[in-house]
């Protein structure tokens, strides 16, 4: 069993859900355990950043120290929160100055901070720590020929803390291929699919992701995957049908977290995959594959 | 605002988180071309730096430059020069709010509920949060999103409580202390 420190992020609370539960759901198969921070708080976001970068700073800080205390990696699935919890770890080494400011306010509510804490998407733990052959020797109902648009989006690889490519990475399309799913060319994978700004500016947003969801179509799959950001996510699947009355589309293209195509092909429960989340239900794609009785674990995956 | 600002304007920016570095830019424009919503833009990012170098303050925060930008990190990641473009964006966005600019953008707006949910949740509450948007922006606009509310809602994705955060008390201690002046 792996232990990590773990930051849902606010929006796994919301908008988020189905994602979060699949995560629950697979951690334990994959000898995983996420032990969520207690009592965590918000990273802040671009938003607060806007407002003032050194008190975001400071609130993410918060959340540094109390997974210092933990010894462990500290996990988040969320790409925002990623983006943001790596920066103000890099800064508070960088900025002197800044650093002092922040040490005093963590030590007002009896925190400190040393700069140990390593963070990390889930997404790459999942990639190095699970790997995609570990991945593959669980699979019990292999996504066998399901054409998958890989969407990593933006902030998972971008600005580059040396993951993957930061212009076209690949590990997405590695893991859905390790199900047996068949990755088709995407290239818009790591593009943004502007959901910061989807409530002030929605037509800039909408027009993004109509673009990804048009690029993903237009090369033949049949669903998108997509990392386990809450925010990517979202934007995919619930702002899908907006796009569709905007541009008078009829893309009924299911959105599946990572996580929850994993849930699927490692056998677990229905419930586990939480599909009843998604608003683009993914049932009548996926009802071949979990009509299909379980095989033995490992076989038959193109890993 | 931004009169003598020929220096103090940089000097500003400069200053803050993750900006130092803008003085090296070399002007290649590769963050232009590269972002993802530059179309919108009053002036692009490559020229949204210029302008902070030669003191324009306030034809720059007075546009809508900088509010478009969705935090791709695009130019970040291709920036020849390390000058992290995307940080500098936000922290202009943040002079622009505490100075009081008005640029033609709701983005502002969302900016503070945004904020304000954090300080008083402890986390975003995103339901309280969208509402309290609407009704500051355009009370009518939360009409359109109403299916997407509702689609939400339907799927278990909206819960309409918040949660309870002891640590909310925590931020504004947080954000106290790192108030200009604040703590000393
Ligand atoms: S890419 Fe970097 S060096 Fe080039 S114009 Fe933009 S900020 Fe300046
Ligand atoms: S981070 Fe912002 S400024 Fe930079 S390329 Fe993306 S949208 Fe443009």
């Amino acid at each position: 069993m792996r232990y990590y420190a773990y930051y849902p992020g606010c929006s796994m609370e919301a908008t988020g859900l189905p994602v979060e539960k699949s995560i629950k759901a697979i951690a334990k198969p994959l000898d995983l355990e996420f032990i969520e921070l207690e009592d965590w708080t918000c990273c802040g976001s671009s938003p607060f950043a806007g407002v003032d970068k050194a008190k975001a700073i400071g609130i993410t800080a918060r959340t540094l120290a109390q997974a210092e205390k933990t010894g462990l990696d500290l996990v988040t699935p969320c790409s925002s929160c990623y983006t943001i919890l790596q920066e103000a770890n890099d800064l508070l080494k960088e900025d002197h100055k800044l650093a002092e400011r922040v040490r005093e306010a963590l030590s007002a509510i009896g925190l400190s901070y040393n700069g140990t804490v390593k963070v990390r998407h889930i997404a790459e733990v999942l990639f190095n720590d699970v790997s995609p052959a570990g991945l593959a020797a669980k699979v019990v109902r292999p996504l066998t020929g399901l054409k998958v648009a890989c969407y990593t989006g933006c902030q998972q690889v971008r600005p580059s803390y040396g993951f993957d490519d930061s212009e076209y990475p690949d590990w997405l399309d590695q893991m859905a291929k390790s199900l047996g799913a068949k990755p088709v060319n995407f290239p818009l994978k790591a593009r943004c699919c502007g959901s910061s700004l989807v409530i002030s500016e929605s037509d800039v947003a909408l027009d993004l992701i109509h673009r990804l969801l048009e690029n993903a179509q237009e090369n033949g799959a049949q669903c998108m995957v997509s990392t386990t950001c809450p925010l990517c996510f979202t934007a995919l699947d619930v702002y899908q049908a907006t796009v569709n009355s905007k541009f008078k589309k009829k893309f009924d293209l299911p959105v599946l977290a990572i996580t929850q195509m994993i849930a699927i092909a490692l056998g677990l429960d229905i419930k586990a995959s939480a599909l009843d989340g998604n608003v683009v239900s993914p049932q009548k794609l996926l009802k071949p594959y979990l009509s299909a009785k379980p095989q033995a674990a490992g076989v038959e995956t193109s890993a | 605002m931004g009169d003598n600002a020929q220096t103090t304007f940089l000097d500003e920016v400069a200053a803050l988180p993750a900006c130092g570095k803008i003085s090296e830019c070399i002007q290649c424009g590769v963050c232009s071309g590269s972002c993802t919503t530059a179309t919108h833009w009053e002036y692009p990012p490559r020229k949204v730096i210029a302008m902070v170098r030669s003191g324009l303050k306030d034809e720059l925060l007075k546009s809508n430059s900088i509010w478009f930008c969705v935090s791709c990190y695009l130019c970040t990641a291709r920036c020849p020069r390390d000058i992290k473009p995307a940080s500098i964006v936000h922290g202009l966005e943040s002079i622009a709010l505490k100075e009081g600019y008005k640029p033609p953008t709701k983005t502002t707006t969302m900016y503070k509920t945004f904020s304000e949910s954090i300080v008083n949740n402890g986390r975003i509450y995103e339901f309280g949060f969208m509402f309290k948007y609407y009704l500051q922006t355009n009370p009518l606009a939360a009409l359109k999103m109403l299916p997407t509310a509702l689609n939400l809602l339907a799927h278990k994705r909206m819960p309409l409580t918040p949660k309870k955060v002891k640590g909310k008390a925590d931020l504004r201690i947080i954000i106290n202390k790192l108030s200009a002046g604040g703590g000393k």
